[in-house]
């Protein structure tokens, strides 16, 4: 199925390269829109990525504000059943662990969820399919999972990272927030001797806590990363297997469906794990 | 696997959907969930509450059923009770008709009979007289034994 992808006699290893290839688009240096030369451009957008998530974004959006539109205390359609127990699932998951009240946590969480959900998703679908199709109608590259672009799962980490940093301060105040910062692990001595070391000890502190709270947006977006690039990459190599690729494609995507569900989950219950530590007080 | 653009993107894209679920898809389904409860709850404590007047209801109409049986074996009774007075009302009633019509049957009987024995008296007193009469033509003066006659008369 690899071999014969219509462009050409090809080796393994262009094969696994051409799919982990995003469709980019960027300026040159002389001002021109140009698509796929902007290796290393830090103002280049994987077009690809963003029009899955984006449209993803939308199924998600649309799906749920139907349901939300027509929703009444009465007898629920099958749907609007399925979709509750989401939302149910969500706001449970959302009370369990967060205490306090915001109108903003539960929203998050249940667009998070059902995003990642839906970008891992497109995992699932055979490799080739989307981009043998986009080949066809000329469009080199096309890698439809978002969730294996590191750009995405940033992009969507940086935005709980603010969020976390918002609460702190707006729970606990600027002093609050620096307070963190610093009088953490190790509680600076206020008197006496004591008092020369302090500013090591503030130093020492600021640095754990710094790196501790950039690990939060970090692995957040690397666990789901690695997870979905991986599957990913499984799927591309057992799509040039030839015939095996059958049996062995079908056991690992229903093993990849437990992925799927538990990383949009995690991310989710971590979003929420964050937001409740940065609101409450030790 | 560079960082670029994209990551900016994919913020603005992800704050544009949590705002959008915020305002328009969390807010209505939450409402209907917790209406539904509660209607839900209404709906278990009425439904308890309609067993408890089942049962209730259940006690009552067995208890108007009792009665109605007991009224209508009172009923009953006193309407045999009844109905064998009337029976032997018109029993009475027949029997006492009944001798009443045979009294009055007598006594017009008595009557007929007293009238025919008085006509027969007289006839038999005429008839003693007309042959006491021609017997005793000459001797016997009518006048004179008219009181003999008379008696005679009565006796018979």
């Amino acid at each position: 199925m690899a071999a014969e992808g219509g462009h050409g006699p090809q080796t393994s290893g262009d094969y696994i390269s051409h799919h982990l290839q995003n469709l980019q688009v960027c300026k040159d240096e002389t001002g021109e829109w140009v698509w796929n030369v902007c290796a290393g451009n830090p103002m280049a957008i994987n077009v690809d990525s963003m029009f899955w998530s984006v449209l993803l974004g939308l199924v998600f959006c649309f799906m749920f504000w139907r349901v939300a539109k027509r929703s009444s205390a009465g007898r629920p359609t099958k749907f609007q059943a399925a979709v509750e127990i989401i939302v149910e699932f969500v706001d449970s998951s959302v009370k369990d662990t967060f205490h306090g009240k915001s109108n903003l946590i539960a929203p998050l969480g249940l667009t998070i969820f059902v995003w990642v959900f839906l970008m891992n998703l497109m995992d699932l679908v055979p490799v080739d399919w989307i981009p043998m199709a986009s080949a066809a109608i000329g469009i080199p590259y096309m890698k439809v999972v978002p969730s294996t672009d590191v750009n995405i799962t940033f992009g969507m980490s940086i935005a709980v990272f603010f969020l976390i940093i918002f609460y702190t301060i707006k729970n606990k105040g600027v002093t609050g927030f620096i307070g963190e910062l610093t009088l953490h692990p190790i509680a600076p001595p206020t008197r006496g001797l004591g008092l020369i070391a302090a500013p090591f000890i503030i130093a020492f502190n600021l640095i754990l806590e710094s790196v501790a709270l950039l690990a939060k947006p970090v692995s957040l977006s690397l666990r789901l990363f690695g997870n979905m690039f991986a599957g990913e990459l499984i799927f591309i190599l057992i799509a040039l297997l030839g015939l095996w690729q059958l049996p062995l494609h079908f056991g690992w995507a229903v093993f990849h469906v437990l992925i799927v569900t538990l990383q949009a989950f995690i991310f989710m219950m971590l979003t929420i794990v964050y937001l409740s530590l940065a609101s409450e007080s030790h | 696997m560079d960082i670029n653009m994209t990551l900016i993107g994919q913020t603005i894209a992800m704050i544009v959907f949590v705002w959008f679920c915020m305002k328009f898809i969390w807010p209505p389904i939450l409402k209907a969930l917790e209406e539904r409860q509660q209607q839900i709850e209404e709906g278990l404590a009425a439904a308890d509450k309609s067993q408890e007047k089942l049962v209730e209801a259940q006690a009552q109409a067995d208890e108007i059923v009792s009665e109605a049986r007991q009224q209508a074996t009172g009923i009953l009774d006193q309407a045999h009770a009844r109905a064998n007075e009337i029976v032997a009302e018109g029993k009475s009633a027949g029997v006492k008709e009944r001798e009443r019509q045979l009294l009055a049957a007598k006594a017009e009987i008595e009557q007929e009979a007293n009238k025919a024995r008085e006509e027969l008296r007289g006839q038999v007193s005429a008839i003693a007289i007309a042959s006491a009469e021609k017997i005793l033509m000459r001797e016997i003066d009518g006048r004179a034994h008219d009181d003999i006659l008379g008696k005679l008369a009565q006796e018979l």
